[in-house]
């Protein structure tokens, strides 16, 4: 393993210390326990409150800010946040409307927001964000991971929640955002642990590992490298037969595009895959009429991407394209 | 006459230290292949807690104690097991309190209680490939012997054999709950590595109630 540590123990702090002083204008790391703000606290809105185990940045501290979250609660490496945090967090940023925790289907995250919520002295309601179409939900009664779409559903609902709408509007909304999302990654080389100090799991230069989880957990099967192009439409493939199982009509509607980088990926490549995944959604009668990609949910050091698609209905489109402005995502603002 | 005091929860939470880390290559091998790789440093990240907490659990009486390791882990551990483990210690020392520690029959009650939080707050069951698989054959087979069996060896000796079973009956099971819930077919073959640390746990604190 050759990473920038001092000592293991110390990185997940110094690392936040890094990204709040990096970041001073727009949040505020609070320590013992762990959680970090707005920098300057928003009155009279639903308080937004997401959180998981670090190695995924930007996500969830980088969405902090005008337009998207309140408070960010970071777990130690790919390990679920625990309750006193997002208490300590809610207490901070509830501003009397309420807290609306997002959180992605792990149990463990489940587990802790759960117990969190039950001691909540005010009223709180959890969206879980299920996007990752690897996992089957017919089967496995879990249910889906959260992955990369995660961050659509923090900035649609972050959008709502600044115009007012009370905590069953925004609950409801993320929700449906969530519902309207189906993302499918796939993983080029492992990621190494910090603690851990080795690769998750072993892959050959020969080898990738499709429908990857962003904690290197193994996803659909282990296939032959080969060209992007089959690649890409493997993953395009099982993004549109998820709509259609569900029977949500992707044809003929317009959508959202996010390429998004597991951070191992050079954004050459990501672009690569975009310019694929665009011409392959067209065909399918999908309108792209949004876009983005870049590192937006990553998993440490993994080379690899995702691509997530996002139905877009009007208001969607409007939550999504309203001013936000984070560490890692700004526009009109 | 109490049959469980806070010196022994403290010499079991460090013989169970001793032997998380001495399992770190089983553990960190089980979890590379159907987990994600973080069960051995939690494990031993809550081990180390209530180490440190030896000082402050003392003067407690053995139901407190365990409310305030479940606490502690609580805020510790995270993951999964921090609020599983959590609910397990919280509600086995709240059945002690209610019911006392004065039998094998009530201390085995406390435990069946502690699997229960356990099964409600993970909302899974036997089966599913989790240390669930151990726990509740355990527990169910310590309620049985605590009842029917007055030597504490022959308990301790059915709970060892029947953790090893569960233990071993996740191998070929499909995982329908926890990290290793997408893996499909693919899970089957490998033990569950909660499962390991669950049978290693028990193993370990029926050894110490036999050597005692």
């Amino acid at each position: 393993m050759k990473k920038f540590i001092n000592h293991v123990d110390d990185l997940l702090v110094e690392s936040l210390s890094g990204f709040a002083a990096a970041h001073s204008d727009l949040v505020q790391l609070h320590l013992e326990p762990h959680y970090l703000t707005r920098k300057h606290k928003a009155l009279d809105k639903v308080a937004i409150i997401s959180g998981g185990g670090s190695g995924h940045e930007p996500l969830h501290s980088g969405y902090i800010g005008y337009g998207m979250l309140d408070a960010a609660c970071p777990g130690h490496v790919f390990t679920s946040p625990t309750p006193d945090q997002m208490l300590a967090a809610a207490e901070y940023v509830h501003a009397g409307k309420g807290v609306l925790f997002i959180v992605k289907n792990y149990s463990g995250d489940v587990m802790n927001f759960e117990m969190a919520a039950e001691m909540l002295p005010f009223e709180s309601a959890t969206v879980l964000t299920s996007d990752d179409v690897a996992v089957n939900n017919s089967t496995y009664t879990t249910g889906r991971r959260g992955v990369a779409g995660t961050m659509i559903v923090e900035k649609c609902v972050g959008s709502l929640a600044e115009t007012g709408a009370n905590l069953q509007a925004c609950k409801t909304f993320g929700d449906k955002v969530n519902s309207n999302i189906a993302s499918m990654g796939v993983a080029l080389t492992s990621c190494t642990v910090p603690a851990a100090g080795r690769p998750t799991f072993d892959i050959d230069h020969t080898e990738l590992e499709m429908g990857v989880g962003i904690h290197g957990e193994p996803g659909r099967r282990r296939e032959a490298m080969r060209e992007a192009d089959a690649i890409v439409k493997d993953l395009v493939a099982a993004i549109m037969e998820d709509f259609n199982m569900r029977g949500l009509h992707a044809e003929g509607s317009e959508a959202l595009l996010l390429v998004n980088g597991f951070a191992g990926t050079p954004l050459m490549e990501l672009y690569l895959i975009y310019n694929t995944a665009a011409k392959l959604f067209a065909k399918h009668g999908i309108t792209v009429a949004r876009s983005l990609v870049g590192n937006y949910t990553t998993a440490l050091d993994m080379a690899g991407a995702s691509i997530t698609l996002c139905l877009l209905d009007e208001e969607i489109k409007q939550h999504w394209d309203n001013a936000v402005h984070t560490p890692a995502l700004r526009w009109k603002i | 006459m109490s049959l469980i005091n806070t010196a022994f929860i403290i010499t079991a939470a460090k013989a169970i230290q001793k032997t998380i880390v001495e399992n770190e290559a089983t553990l960190e091998s089980l979890d590379r292949e159907i987990g994600d790789g973080d069960h051995y440093i939690n494990m031993k990240r809550g081990a180390g807690v209530v180490m440190e907490m030896e000082a402050e659990l003392l003067p407690l009486t053995a139901d407190a104690a365990l409310h305030k390791i479940g606490m502690k882990l609580l805020s510790t551990i995270g993951g999964a097991s921090g609020p599983l483990l959590a609910s397990f210690f919280m509600s086995m020392g709240k059945t002690l309190k209610e019911n006392g520690d004065d039998s094998h029959a009530k201390i085995a009650a406390a435990f069946a209680a502690g699997v229960e939080a356990i099964r409600q707050r993970g909302k899974a069951d036997v089966g599913e490939k989790t240390m669930l698989d151990v726990l509740i054959p355990v527990s169910h087979a310590f309620t049985l012997a605590a009842t029917q069996q007055h030597d504490v060896r022959l308990i301790c000796a059915t709970l060892i054999h029947t953790a090893e079973q569960g233990m071993l009956s996740t191998k070929d099971l499909i995982a329908t709950k926890g990290r290793a819930a997408g893996l499909g077919e693919r899970a089957i073959g490998h033990i569950d590595p909660g499962a390991k640390s669950c049978q290693l746990i028990i193993k370990t604190v029926c050894n110490l109630v036999l050597n005692k």
